[in-house]
């Protein structure tokens, strides 16, 4: 192994569910207000993920009051409380970005159980 | 050991670390020293202090005679590199102390030098980041070119350090006050905040700001 392979080792998390593109996401993000630390729920699919090792990050996309909203987080940021696993869904493709131009029915993403 | 201030390193490439509140910081790995004081400069004798340190160990049958020789008052085997650090008291060292990353701890400032990575012959929108002529309206195969470079009969003549095309990069660059994020001194590698010029497995210098 490398060395910057064996630094980024140590940052890594070994807590996150195994996730990819489709599934839809519960994530947990801490929220540091000054002093005081709460934490705020993410859910949404995700849309992609991207890169690897401890610089790997993922986007969770959300319809927030008929706007879309994504948000990108590193997969092993500290800053994650949590990843919960909702539902796994099944997708064609790695990145989703065509699910950004799709509205109601048809931006559905069929799951597996 | 009395102080030294500047080290040898190969640069090893780049990746990121969270720091305690948990944001991400990009890191370039230097893989520091070990440097071994090859010559000794003394004012008496050379006119200003200074210690010449040896970098990165040279196999013995790739060296040839005059390094042989050279380095033999170290004891520690020849080197791929040499290069000469001022101190201020020459006294405290003898050819064969050996310096490595311990030298430095998180927090302390630094400034790394290297030889930047090569462009080539670049033109004054890559080399200066000059705008360049219009893209449409006429404009008649002039796109990238730099425009005018001076005045008419006064002065009648370009002023010197017009920036014009030319060499970029290969030349020796200068990052001054990155922060050292982490030392792992068995490894002997130093994390320093942000960036540093040339290529990996280039040659660097570190030296703490004081």
């Amino acid at each position: 192994m490398n060395t910057v392979a064996q630094i980024e080792q140590s940052s890594l998390r070994m807590d996150i569910p195994s996730f990819k593109a489709g599934d839809t996401l519960k994530v947990h993000v801490k929220i540091r207000e000054g002093e005081k630390q709460r934490i705020q729920i993410f859910q949404g699919f995700v849309l992609r993920r991207q890169g690897e090792s401890s610089r790997e990050t993922f986007t969770v996309r959300k319809v927030s009051a008929g706007i879309g909203v994504e948000r990108t987080f590193p997969v092993h940021s500290p800053m994650l409380d949590k990843i919960e696993l909702i539902n796994r869904g099944r997708v064609r493709r790695a990145k989703l970005y065509y699910m950004r131009k799709l509205r109601g029915k048809a931006a559905r993403i069929r799951t597996i159980n | 050991m009395a102080e030294i201030q500047e080290l040898l390193a190969k640069k090893v490439g780049m990746t990121q670390l969270y720091n305690e509140l948990g944001e991400l910081v990009p890191v370039t790995v230097l893989a520091v020293g070990p440097c071994t004081v090859v010559q000794v400069k003394t004012a008496k004798k050379d006119g200003y202090s200074a210690v010449q340190l040896g970098f990165d160990e040279k196999p013995m049958p790739r060296a040839n005679q005059p390094q042989i020789g050279h380095c033999k008052k170290a004891g520690k085997g020849v080197f791929y590199h040499l290069r000469e650090v001022l101190v201020d008291d020459e006294n405290s060292f003898q050819p064969g102390d050996v310096f490595t990353a311990d030298l430095f701890s998180p927090g302390n400032l630094v400034t790394v030098t290297a030889k930047s990575k090569g462009k080539g012959f670049a033109g004054v929108m890559k080399r200066y980041g000059f705008k360049g002529q219009p893209a449409t309206h006429g404009a008649h195969k002039n796109h990238r070119s730099g425009g005018s470079i001076g005045t008419s009969a006064y002065p009648g003549r370009v002023y010197p350090g017009k920036k014009m095309p030319g060499q970029m990069g290969n030349a020796k660059v200068s990052v001054k006050n990155l922060t050292v994020v982490q030392v792992q001194p068995d490894q002997g590698l130093i994390l320093v905040k942000g960036g540093v010029p040339g290529s990996k497995n280039g040659l660097v210098t570190i030296k703490k700001i004081k």
